[in-house]
């Protein structure tokens, strides 16, 4: 359904120099990690997606009504009782959303960490291990990745009668690793080339341990932004599956929202409160995620950071605005910008040379 | 040539993968379901179409999964993917065949549309870095995160209605029959703008946002440098030099988000009742038609590995570099 | 000595405004004369890169010419500042009168295009009069000029071994026959044996098409060797300018004479390695006074309070230097 925007999944065979993780030793990788949070687009991410899961947890206490019990406004727009609104049962809109909110998170949340260890296991060994396994493995993903995965949830599913969550989340989880595989085993590749993983394996350090200490801090960023991906795309298609109708109806989420609003001609009644918010709530848990993607995406690799200030002015006070190939220029004058002192001529020969201070460094 | 015949092979093993796995799914349904199809149609199925039935799903438990799985690949080659059951009693080739050329003029047409048309304002939004077109960054991004079917709904609900242009659903005028005149054309056009329009939209920001953090990637290789001091005019270096370079991996990404792509359109088909696969497999959802979804899942992924294909054709004439190694 | 073709007037180039600004070429005062080899050495990270890529404005964001002139004097015409060029102006001037051959050469040539292709867009751009045949013409006999065989012209950058792609850089550079070729580090991806017959036939087409060059490399002995003069950068200033000989005979700078010591010479009598104990100064918080002073041996009084002016010693061959160290009382000043 999304389309994998993250330019680190953009890694493609001869391009895999594009877009590395910076060299990165673990100390300066930790300074690196408070830096992201300090990146505008990752704090407002990970604010909002911290609120959703808040939600996820406190909704049901909260909700004003049972979701599912009718009540006597039927079709009611929003009101200060019915704050988004009332179903055909009468059952409260809002109440049916906050209690939603546990299963989309838990779904997109479970399939996201199935998948992401997937896609570490099989990504990593293939990239690490090479040879005959990685060509297995890879070949494995790449099916997985050819393979149109909504259509076969969608059928899988439909063929477990009345699937829940779990079966939902697991379904998903096993079917949408690949392409985090190929991006991780694309790392892989490269970092195995750096030289402390080399001088590690030359001094016969265990695979289980550089594996541990030297590779998977370097992939944090790439894991973390597939996770996140994975999650997306689990969120959308728990949503789209429970919006065509073939998931176990006794759990709300935001689809099963969708899928009576749907049924029930929500459309032709013009009951645009049945249906805006569950969208709108699926649209900004997405844009919390891919935000918290690009955060990662500059964090990795710093071109895609925005230069900050692009328009700057000259000191005759024209803007200009800065870009590649044309530098600007602030000031013609020839004269020059720190004053340096003509040398007198001194009998230098008598002079004491100072002792030298020590940088302390 | 050596890659090329590589991705052939690959995706020959892939096809088989699929449709082994397609062999394999309905054998994990419980017998009873289809049973149950087999035992309320049967005075009306012939015995062919029950034996045929009972190879897709495996109900004879006493049958030799090999010999099966041999007789289904035959059954394949023949062209014969079983009677649907939504549509009793039209064979699912037929009832696939209506629906396919519905779902690649939508479907396709629109997605390469989208690609073309993404592509082109994110290498605007990657090389005006800093412009305007920043601006953009925040909306398309809002967009990509939601559901195409939701905005389908979106659409429908605002621009839809008895006076409106657009007519709310369906794939043409009820009552035309599909021949390309001067009826029907028109009408079928008419009925498919809203739903490529709502692909479209949903579809173009991912394009933008990828292209652009290519172009910016690209922006800062030597060879852009070396272009601008060579004095080469700035559509030059833009669009042969940056562009040019940049459009490699979003091609190659095309090809891979394919799968996730025609998922998603699907949606679009359902909430617009339009006449294509989508709709179809959503039909065969509602009457446990399981044929038919086996047939559409077959279909869509040999569909999304004959564009892969064609895709990897195109990578190949963009890229010298595999041009050449083979 | 010659007339001067490019005369850098005070320049001044950084990264960043404000707060976060550094200023990575401070005052920069350089002459190139016609026909000439000027020699750029310095540590890595002394502003070399900055200061050629400044005088063309070519510095990718957020690197900004803060202030100076550059100054070129065209063959036929009046002097003109680069720096206050049109951008459709400097189009024109770019590579028609001063081209570079980058750093990172290896990655100089676009993957997706023939070199044909790229040899004649600049022909394109420069001299859209010109025909396709004579264009593809023109090509071919720049290739051969660098001794690479015509039939490589329909070959793609990654069929070429990275001395190739260098030559097919020099040969583009020389393609319009500027009058200045700047040459940033064009070797030192390549072997050492690459490196020399590269560079002699660059210094062979020199005495023959009579282009000047500045030839930027961190590896001092190279210079000694291929350039007439040579100017020594030190923390974004040059510190001392010869001719190349007198540099190795008796450099004045103590920077130039620790440059020299970590090189072994080529030619010319053994001399012991010494080195320079210390590192480059850090842009953000350059010294006070000389910037070289917490490294120098000779450091004393004067040395950290003010920092010296570039002018001519008073040394018997003054007339043909300068240097900017309190050791060497300058007579006046240049620039
Ligand atoms: N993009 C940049 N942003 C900030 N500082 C930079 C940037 N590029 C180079 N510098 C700094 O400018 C100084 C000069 O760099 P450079 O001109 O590349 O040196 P050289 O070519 O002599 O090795 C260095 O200290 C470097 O750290
Ligand atoms: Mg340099």
């Amino acid at each position: 359904m999304t389309i994998p925007t993250s330019s680190i999944e953009q890694v493609i065979p001869g391009q895999g120099s594009m877009a590395q993780p910076e060299a990165g030793k673990p100390a300066k990788a930790k300074r690196q990690r408070f830096l992201f949070l300090s990146n505008r687009k990752a704090a407002a991410g990970l604010i909002i997606l911290g609120i959703y899961i808040v939600l996820a947890i406190i909704g049901p206490w909260i909700a004003p009504f049972d979701p599912g019990a009718r009540g006597e406004d039927l079709m009611q727009g929003p009101s200060s009782e019915h704050w988004m609104g009332t179903t055909h049962l009468g059952q409260d809109v809002y109440s049916q959303l906050l209690v939603g909110t546990r299963s989309v998170i838990f779904v997109g949340f479970l399939a996201g960490i199935v998948a992401t260890l997937l896609s570490v296991i099989i990504g990593v060994t293939a990239g690490y291990v090479g040879g005959k396994t990685d060509e297995v493995l890879s070949a494995l993903s790449n099916v997985f990745l050819v393979i149109p995965a909504l259509p076969l949830i969608i059928i899988v599913t439909s063929i477990m009668e009345n699937a829940g969550e779990w079966v939902v989340a697991l379904v998903i989880g096993f079917t949408s690793w690949s392409w985090n595989a190929r991006v991780l085993r694309a790392q892989t590749l490269s970092l195995r080339r750096r030289d402390y993983v080399e001088a590690a394996r030359a001094t016969g350090e265990r695979s289980g341990r550089i594996i541990t200490f030297e590779l998977l801090p370097n992939l944090t960023a790439v894991i973390a932004s597939g996770f996140v991906g994975t999650v997306i795309f689990a969120v959308l298609s728990e949503i789209t599956l429970a919006f065509i109708g073939i998931t176990s109806s006794n759990t709300w989420n935001w689809g099963t929202i969708l899928f009576w609003a749907q049924g029930q001609q929500a459309l032709a009644r013009s009951a645009w409160w049945w249906f805006v918010p569950a969208g709108l709530a699926i649209a900004i848990l997405g844009t919390a995620l891919s935000l918290i993607n690009f955060a990662i995406d500059e964090f990795v690799s710093p071109r895609l950071r925005s230069a900050g200030k692009t328009k700057i002015k000259t000191n005759s006070g024209r803007t200009v605005r800065m870009r590649i190939g044309f530098t600007p220029v602030l000031s013609n004058s020839p004269e020059p910008i720190t004053h340096a002192s003509p040398i007198p001529v001194v009998d230098h020969n008598g002079a004491t040379p100072v002792v030298r201070k020590e940088h302390a460094s | 040539m050596r890659f090329f015949l590589q991705r052939v092979a690959f995706y020959l093993f892939t096809a088989w993968a699929a449709i082994t796995l397609n062999f394999f799914i309905p054998r994990l349904i419980p017998g009873d379901p289809v049973q149950a199809l087999i035992t309320k149609y049967q005075g009306q199925l012939s015995t062919k179409a029950i034996e045929s039935l009972y190879v897709l799903f495996g109900i004879d438990k006493n049958g030799n999964v090999w010999s099966e799985y041999v007789e289904y690949w035959k059954q394949l080659f023949a062209g014969d993917l079983g009677l649907s059951f939504a549509f009793f009693p039209t064979p699912v080739s037929e009832v696939l065949s209506d629906s396919i050329l519905w779902t690649l003029m939508l479907v396709g047409v629109t997605t390469i549309l989208s690609f073309v048309i993404g592509t082109g304002l994110g290498v605007l939004a990657g090389w005006r870095r800093g412009s305007w077109t920043d601006g953009l960054l925040p909306v398309t991004t809002f967009f990509s995160s939601v559901p195409y079917f939701w905005l389908g709904i979106i659409a429908i609900y605002l621009l839809t209605g008895p006076d409106s242009f657009f007519p709310s659903g369906g794939g043409a005028e009820v009552g035309l029959v599909p021949a390309f005149d001067m009826y029907f054309i028109p009408s079928a056009i008419q009925h498919s703008l809203l739903p490529a329009l709502t692909i479209l939209i949903s579809s173009v920001s991912g394009w933008i946002l990828s292209m652009r953090n290519m172009m910016v990637t690209v922006s800062s290789e030597d060879y852009i440098t070396v272009a601008h001091a060579k004095g080469l005019p700035e559509r030059r270096v833009a669009l042969g030099y940056a562009a040019r370079n940049a459009l490699l991996p979003n091609v190659s990404g095309f090809a891979l988000s394919l799968g996730f792509i025609v998922g998603g359109t699907f949606l679009v088909e359902i909430v617009f009742s339009y006449p294509g696969i989508g709709f179809q497999l959503f039909q065969a959802l509602g009457a446990n038609d399981y044929p038919l979804m086996q047939g559409i899942f077959l279909i869509i992924t040999i569909s999304v590995l004959v564009a892969n294909l064609l895709a990897d054709v195109v990578y190949l004439f963009l890229d010298p570099r595999t041009r050449k190694e083979g | 000595m010659s007339a001067p073709v490019l005369e850098i007037k005070n320049l001044n180039v950084g990264y960043g405004l404000g707060d976060q600004g550094v200023r990575a070429v401070r005052d920069v005062n350089l002459t190139l004369h016609r026909g000439e080899v000027l020699g750029l050495a310095g540590e890595s990270g002394s502003g070399k890169s900055t200061l050629a890529y400044g005088l063309t404005r070519l510095l990718a964001p957020p690197g900004v010419v803060t202030g100076g002139q550059v100054i070129y004097h065209p063959a036929e015409g009046e002097p003109y500042d680069v720096l206050g060029l049109s951008d459709e102006r400097l189009r024109k001037f770019r590579w028609a009168e001063t081209a570079i051959v980058f750093q990172g050469a290896m990655n100089s040539l676009n993957p997706v295009h023939k070199i044909s292709v790229q040899l004649t867009d600049v022909l394109r751009a420069h001299e859209p009069k010109m025909s396709e045949t004579s264009r593809l013409a023109r090509a071919r006999e720049m290739l051969k000029l660098v001794g690479i065989a015509a039939d490589r012209m329909d070959a793609y950058p990654h069929q070429l071994s990275g001395g190739m792609r260098q030559r097919v850089m020099i040969g583009m550079a020389l393609i319009l026959q500027p009058q200045v070729v700047i040459m940033d580090e064009p070797t030192t991806a390549l072997d050492v044996v690459m490196q020399r017959q590269i560079l002699g036939q660059l210094i062979e087409l020199r005495e023959r098409l009579g282009f000047s060059v500045i030839f930027i490399t961190h590896d001092l002995s190279l210079l000694v060797e291929f350039s007439d003069r040579i100017a020594i950068m030190y923390g974004g200033r040059i510190v001392e300018e010869a001719p190349a000989a007198a540099i190795y005979r008796d450099a004045l700078h103590p920077y130039s004479k620790g440059l020299l010591g970590s090189f072994p010479a080529l030619r010319g009598p053994r001399r012991e390695l010494t080195g320079i104990p210390g590192s480059p100064p850090d842009l953000k918080g350059m010294p006070s006074g000389c910037s070289f002073h917490p490294r120098c041996p000779k450091a004393f009084d004067p040395c950290a309070g003010n920092i010296p002016v570039l002018g001519r010693p008073g040394t018997g061959d003054g007339r043909t230097r300068s240097v900017a160290c309190w050791l060497h009382p300058t007579e006046e000043p240049v620039g």
